[in-house]
Order: C-alpha cells, then structure tokens, then sequence
C-alpha cells in the first residue's frame, strides 16, 4: 500500500492521472475482445558522476519517464508508448493498441474497476532513494577517495578511472482486472578501472559493484576500495600473462562472475518466449537430462538487495525462485504472462522490460547453481593440464544452434594440478546443452556476483546477476593464440 | 510545412534552454533535442505477431560554469521540466571540477555550410502495408525449401525523426533524417542439426530497399547453409572476413585511433599517427557529405563541421578520431567525430566474393563472430566464430564452435586483400578482408 501510494505520487499525481482516468483507457482497450491488457507507468531518474585523470570529469542527471500501452490477443501484441503521460494521449495510444484485434468486433462492454489489493508479497529491497542517499559533496568525496587510495597501490598505475551510478525508479503496473501494483527500485553501481604500465607495456583491469541498495552501500566494509585493489591486482596479473592456449581443454570456473557460463549456456535458452515458439536447442527437453547430476541451477529474483532481484517483475507477478535444472534434470522455462498463458503453464515472475517504451518478455533475474561437494583447492587439484579462469568480461549465445562465448580477462595455467602461469584473456566457446553434462566437480565455494551484470535481448537491456561454486569442465574450447 | 514549423518549435525550445542555461548562470552550455514517430510491425509464421507504435522525445543540455561542466536530460519538454533540468546541469557543475580542456569546440571549426544530404523520406506504408510486406518477405523465406522448419518472423520498421542542436556560440541547427528497415529470421533443420540465420535492409528512402522477396530469399539460404556445421581442429591459417564482419574489424580499428582511448592511453595504436599500420594498398576515408547514406552529417554532435578526409592512406595512419575535449587533451583540433566517423570507407579492392574465396585458396571463412573478446588496451583478440572452412577456393563445409585469434597490431597488418563485395547497409562500408594468418581453436 505504502509502495503503491508512493508510486502514485511520483508518476501519476505530477501528471494530474487519476483513478477515473486509468478506468478510461483500460476501458478503451477491453472494448475490443483483447485476451490481456496492461498500461505500464514509469519514472526514473539516474545520474552518474565520474573521476578521471584525478579531477571530478563527468557529472549528469536525468530523468525518464512515460507510459506503455498494450493489449494481448492470442499470440499478438498491440503496443505504444509516450513519453507524455496524458489522459488524451495515452487514449490515442489504446485505440492505437486495440486495433491488434483485426476482426472488428466489439467486447461484451466489460467495465474496468480500479481496485486496490494489498501486496501481500514480500519486498526485497528498500525504497529509500538512492540519489539522496549521500550529500553531492559526500558522493565527490567518495569518488576522490577511492581515486587516490587506489592510485597510492602501485607504482605502475597510469591512470585511474572512478564511476558512481545511481538510480531511482517508480513502476506501477494496471493490469485488465482493474488491479494496480507497484514498485520503488533503487540500483547503485561503482567501478573502477586502472590502466598499469611496465616497460612500455600497458593492461587494464577493471572491478565494480553495487546492487538494489543505495550509495552506502559503497561506503560500510569499505568496499569501495575493495574495488580498487582488484582492479590493479588484475591489471598486475595481465601484465605478467604469456600467450593464452588454444583448443579443447579441461576447464575450471572461478565462482561468483564466471556464473556468465550459466547465463550464455542454458539460460537464454531456457527462456520462456524462444521455448514456446521452439526455436531454442533446449525446446521440448523438459523431464531431460541437461547436465551432470551435480549440477542444479536456479533463477531467483527474491534476494535481498542484488542487483537482478525485483519483488514484482514489470507485469506485476511477484518473482520466485524458479528451478530450472535439478539434479541434472530439465524443470522448466522462466516465463512472463504472454508465454506462460499460450505455454499453459504459470508466470514465474520474469517478465521484464528496459522501460516503459520497450515490451516486456521472458528476461533473467539472478541465474546461479547450487553448491556442491568439493573443496576448490581439491578440484584445481585434479588437472593435470588445463585452465582456470578466474573472471570475465561478457558473453553471448546463439539460443538456437546453442553455442555460446564467455570471455575470461583474467585466467592461469593449471599444471599437474597446481595453478602456474597467467594467461592472456581468451573467448571460451562451447554448445549450451552439453557444457553442464560435463561438469565433473562441484565446489562447495558458491559466490554471487558483485552486482555488475547487464543482459541484453532484442536491444534491451536490464540488470541481472549470476552465480556459481567453483565449477569443473571437462573439455571446452579455449580460443588462445598458442596452438 | 508541418516539417518545417516543428522545426521552429523545436529550434525555440533549444534557444529557450540554451537561454535559461545563460539566466542561470552558466558561461557557456550546448543542448540537444529530437523527437522521433515509428512504426515496427512483426509477423510470424504468417500471422501479425506485434504492432508497436514509438513515440520518443529527449532533450539534453550540458552547461559550463567557466572549466566546470555538468549534463542533464529528460523526457519531458515542459517548460518546467526544462528547468528543472537546467537547474539539474548547473548543480551539477557546482562539483565537478575545473578541467581546463573542457568547453565549446573553438567557433571557427562550428559547421556554417548545411547543404541538403537527402536524409529525409517518410514512408507512408501504414499498418496494413507493413503486414503486408512482411508476411511477403517470410514467405518467401519459409517456402523457400523444405528444410525451413520454424521462423522468428519478418519485421517491418520505420522511424522518422528531427534532431536539433545549439550551443551559446550562436550554432542553432536541426536537420529531419529518416531510416526504414526490413529484416527476416528463420530456422532450418535437417536431423539433429537446428540453425537460424537472418538478413536485413535498411536505407534513408524506402525506394532503396531490398525487395522483401530478396530478404527472405537470403535468410532462407543463410540458414540452409549453416546446417550440420562442425568444429576445425586447432590450426592456424589465413581467415576471411565476409563484408558483414569485416566492418567490426575496421570497427576494432576505429576505436582504437579514437580520442578517448588515446587520451587514456588504452589504445593499442598509442603514437601510431603517420606509421605504417595497414599494408600500403589501404585506404580508409570518411565521406559525410553522401547523399542518402546512413552516416551522413555536415556536423557532428558538437556542431563541429565534418570532414571529407583521409583516415589512412598508403596503409599509414594519417588522422584520428576526435571530439572537441579529446583532441584538445591531445594538443590538436577536433575532427568533427563527436558521436562516431561518418560513412567510413575502405577502397574496395579488384575482387568480387568469389575472388576473395580464390584468393584465400585454403583457410576459414567467417560470416558471424559471437562474443566481445577484444582488449583495446594490447589489442589481444579473441572471438567466437562461425562460418565455413574453404579449400582451394571452394566452400567445403559450415563450421561453427571455433574462435579465431589473434593480435589486432598483427591483423591490421597482414591483410592481404579487400574485396568489392561492399555491404553499404552501415556507416562502415566495406568489402570482405582477407587476414594472412591467425589461430584457430577448435575440438
């Protein structure tokens, strides 16, 4: 209720909408036989400040802020935004959207009630603004800290680059049935990149964090600077890497951001829109063996603060944690209303959108995999000859062929069982649904991301994390230049 | 009429902002404004998947307090809003601090010549058009063998927009420009084997559209021809780019002779100005000033005039890429490259696709890269990649679950040819590459 009449406040008092006005559209978009209608209202505001080359560069402020307009009927979708929340223009928008029902003919004149109903579902983060969480000044003070703690590591560090984002977004979804939902999401962010040099040659190294939080975040445990120190030991690391190997070999993940593996592998393809559709390698597999039985992997958007958690998705379905493989096994897909109604299966809460302007479809939350039995000291043990790649930078898949590349920035040589050099950064390729049949140990060690992570489908992009114990593979293709 | 009316309004409220910026205390400031309508229509399996009707306007201003900046945008074009927004910029540059590069590009580099660079073509398809057009161009993709199984559909776009600029040196311009696009994804499977490919068209002026036929057609065959790929063993041997790819190599190249990167010195092209970085048989110019084209502009994001020039010619780089801030942290002058280059040009050299295939005899070709795998710092690269393994200049067989890898220093280098098989579809326009050697990894 709280959260509702704060989202009432922000989007649709500023814009003079009332309750009578979102009857209206509602009511002109059920006067077509629409299966599913929805009106999305959105307003972000973001700003991000940024240090470079020791002096505060950058600084900007923006808000974001408009309605979505759909209408469902059978597999079609009838949609239209403004960036002008006007009771005239989001009108046009639904006779626009309704027209989505081509056969012309008029619904049995179904009146849309606006009807408040307690949330009964439990939030996963706090509402508090992120943007005055700290003074501007305390925000600068930060930045220039971590700037000159960071510069004092190393004697070979060129330059350092320091950014602070922050934002502040109220949703509030009216659904067909006349409900309205909402939700206040905070997200804060902070990275740092370091560029070192030694001898004439350069490397970077880059770490940051933050999640569904606010800029405290950076400040208790001091975990800002954190962020710094890892950053140059990366960039140290990469200074000292030889050639990375190239071709199929036994594999080791480090935990916590090498869960990517998870992202790219299986769970694009395990997204609900591609598996009713069947274009994805993972279509019709469920009840099958996917990966070892070592292996289960989860999405969950209900944790506490991460960057991929949303106590409801951007349909207003409260998220759960979904899981997708037990044991080895296929459970499921990740659903939003659309796939889950035409699938004949339930929404699991994952139906997400980049913003009002864009549609909502099957998007990941926090992907991990459950932990296992073994010490990662005793699996980087048993290689005799193979890689251990410790982080990451992105990856992509192809959902339908299956193959995906996850590339390491930071990785080692693993030589009769002992860590020995590091390595350049490589692209590791391998086929989604066997990369986990070959997962041959499973650490104990589960570590999430530090709250980095964004996806992108269909050109839209929102924040997610992944996670995983220290993982084994026996066998992926390592794409380095020492053939 | 209306064209031109709305670009009163919009060039008013640029004025208006860039006014209040002034009353509000700021030395100098530039802001931004558009305004965009579109329609995107997708159908699937012969049926209206979505209709969406886009409707986006922005507006952003930057305001300098002496060496001081600070940035603000908004949706919202209210007269309060802009303010506000106004304000937002100003408290911003309250702390961030004085950095004597920043400010407005010098007045003598501004652009003073528009001409008209025919970007503007509305096309009045509509909804049903739209359909129309896609379901044609899916079925031709799905009717095209037996082996097309399932589709993601055929889509229909078409945006128009205005965008305006000015800045408190008296440069106050705005320009129309529209882009249409129609684009095709199907899957084939022959077996075990399942593959998707697509193809697309995009131009200025409907009239310069592949024919929806043709898109299908092409998507159809890109798939067929996937399918039952395997992996190559581990090797090295000379690569082929197809046009698509290459342009990301040139890409790779271009961000690495940009101006933020040299200035923070991750770049592995540091100081290559006037050095040999490509063989002496590469060119590669900018062309903003082609009528119709996806990158043309007589004036970049800052309102900094473009430049018809040479980025490398004789394989030796001649120029950089170059905003107002990052040439001056330089100690040079802007080159009119604030927001990217416009209509990148490689020559193309005497051979067509299948010359480049002779001419890469026995090697890989690579029609998709997957992945980011480039480190601009060292220029270490590392993609995944599919494609088809070549021999004799014959296509042998599609591969897939292979990355291709190498140094970027090196592959600039070591080209041996471009062809004239140019994909004009970007704003790098290119021909297929041909790269003398790199390692392959594979089972």
């Amino acid at each position: 209720m709280e959260i509702l009449n704060l989202a009432r406040q922000a989007i649709l008092m500023p814009a003079g909408i009332q309750d009578g006005d979102i009857e209206k559209i509602m009511n002109r978009l059920l006067s077509s036989p629409v299966d599913a209608a929805d009106i999305y209202f959105q307003s972000s505001h973001f700003e991000s400040w940024v240090m470079e080359g020791g002096i505060i560069k950058e600084g900007s402020h923006n808000i974001e802020q408009g309605a979505g307009v759909r209408a469902v009927f059978g597999e079609k979708t009838g949609f239209a935004y403004s960036d002008r929340i006007e009771l005239p223009v989001l009108l046009e928008a639904a006779n626009n959207v309704k027209a989505i029902v081509r056969q012309g003919q008029e619904a049995d004149p179904l009146h849309c009630k606006v009807s408040i109903k307690a949330a009964d579902w439990p939030k996963h983060y706090a509402t508090q603004n992120p943007l005055k969480s700290l003074a501007d000044q305390q925000k600068i003070d930060l930045l220039r800290r971590v700037d000159s703690e960071t510069r004092k590591l190393d004697s070979r560090i060129e330059e350092v680059i320091v950014s602070l984002v922050g934002v502040h977004e109220h949703i509030l979804v009216a659904r067909q049935d006349g409900s309205l939902v909402a939700d206040v999401r905070p997200l804060v962010r902070m990275n740092v990149t370091v560029i070192v040099e030694q001898d004439g040659q350069r490397e970077q190294g880059s770490m940051g964090g933050g999640g569904r939080s606010d800029y405290n975040y950076f400040i208790d445990r001091d975990i800002a600077l954190e962020y710094g120190r890892e950053a140059v030991r990366q960039a140290l690391v990469n200074l000292e890497a030889v050639e990375a190997p190239a071709g199929n070999m036994t594999v080791v993940l480090g935990s916590g951001w090498p869960g990517i593996l998870l992202h790219e592998a299986i769970g694009h393809g395990l997204e609900g829109d591609f598996n009713r559709k069947g274009t994805s390698a993972f279509s019709g597999r469920v009840g099958e063996r996917v990966a070892s039985d070592l292996c289960t992997v989860v999405d969950d958007g209900t944790l506490p603060g991460r960057r991929g958690s949303l106590t409801i998705d951007d349909e207003g379905t409260p998220t759960e944690k979904t899981v997708l493989i037990e044991n080895g096994i296929l459970k499921g897909y990740m659903q939003d209303q659309l796939n889950a109604r035409l699938m004949g299966v339930n929404p699991t809460g994952n139906g997400r959108r980049e913003s009002y302007a864009h549609l909502p479809m099957p998007r990941m939350t926090n992907t991990y995999m459950l932990p296992g039995q073994h010490d990662p000291e005793e699996i980087i043990k048993s290689v005799k000859k193979g890689l251990y790649a410790k982080n990451f930078g992105g990856g992509q898949v192809d959902i339908t062929s299956g193959k995906f590349v996850f590339s390491a920035s930071e990785a080692y040589l693993i030589e009769n069982g002992k860590i020995t050099r590091a390595v350049k950064g490589a692209t590791l390729i391998g086929n989604g649904p066997d990369v986990l049949t070959k997962v041959s140990m499973v650490g104990t060690d589960l570590e999430l991301d530090s709250g980095v992570g964004s996806c992108g489908k269909d050109g839209q992009s929102v924040p997610v994390g992944v996670g995983q114990p220290t993982l084994k593979i026996d066998g992926l293709t390592v794409g380095g230049t020492s053939v | 009429m209306q064209n031109q009316e709305q670009h009163t309004a919009l060039k008013n409220i640029v004025q208006d902002i860039l006014d209040e910026a002034v009353k509000q205390g700021a030395s100098a400031a530039e802001a931004g404004l558009s305004q965009e309508n579109g329609l995107s229509v997708s159908v699937r399996l012969g049926d209206v998947e979505t209709i969406e009707h886009h409707c986006d306007q922005g507006l952003g201003v930057t305001v300098y307090f002496g060496q001081r900046k600070g940035s603000a945008s908004t949706t919202d074009l209210s007269p309060a809003s802009i303010k506000e927004t106004v304000s937002a910029a100003c408290s911003i540059a309250r702390y961030t601090s004085e950095d004597e590069y920043s400010g407005l590009p010098e007045p003598e580099l501004l652009a003073t010549e528009f001409p008209d660079l025919d970007l503007n073509h509305p096309w009045d398809i509509g909804v049903d058009g739209a359909i129309a057009l896609a379901i044609e161009c899916e079925d031709a993709a799905r009717s095209y063998h037996e082996e097309i199984s399932n589709s993601e559909g055929a889509s229909v776009d078409t945006h128009q927009g205005i965008r305006v600029m000015g800045n408190t040196l008296g440069f106050l311009q705005g320009y129309a420009s529209t882009r249409h696009s129609l684009s095709c994804s199907v899957l084939a499977q022959r077996g075990d084997s399942m593959q998707r490919d697509y193809w697309y068209t995009v131009a200025r002026n409907a009239r310069d559209l592949e024919s929806a036929v043709d898109v299908g057609n092409k998507a159809a065959e890109r798939t067929l021809r996937r399918l039952q790929a395997r992996s190559l063993s581990t090797r090295q041997c000379p690569v082929l780019y197809c046009a698509e790819t290459a342009s990301g190599l040139l890409s790779s190249f271009i961000g690495a002779i940009s101006g933020g990167n040299l200035y923070r010195k991750s770049s592995f092209l540091l100081d290559a100005l006037g050095t040999q970085v490509f063989p002496e048989f590469v060119r590669i110019h900018e062309q903003p000033y082609l009528k119709g084209a996806l990158g043309s502009g007589a004036y970049d994001g800052e309102g900094v005039a473009t430049q018809t020039r040479d980025i490398v010619s004789e394989g030796i780089l001649r120029g950089y890429v170059l905003s107002t801030y990052s040439a001056r942290k330089l100690g040079l002058h802007s080159t009119g490259n604030a927001g990217g280059v416009h209509n990148l040009t490689i020559d193309p050299g005497k051979l067509d696709y299948q010359g480049m295939l002779k001419e890469l005899n026995t090697g890989l070709l690579v029609t998709e890269l997957m992945g980011q795998g480039v480190n601009m710092v060292t220029g270490d690269y590392s993609r995944g990649a599919a494609g088809f393994w070549v021999e004799n200049g014959e296509i042998q067989y599609p591969v897939e679950e292979i990355t291709i890898a190498g140094n970027l220093k090196d592959m600039l280098k070591n080209i041996v040819a471009v062809g004239n098989d140019v994909d004009y579809r970007g704003n790098i326009r290119t021909g297929s590459i041909l790269v003398e050697r790199m390692s392959i990894a594979g089972e």
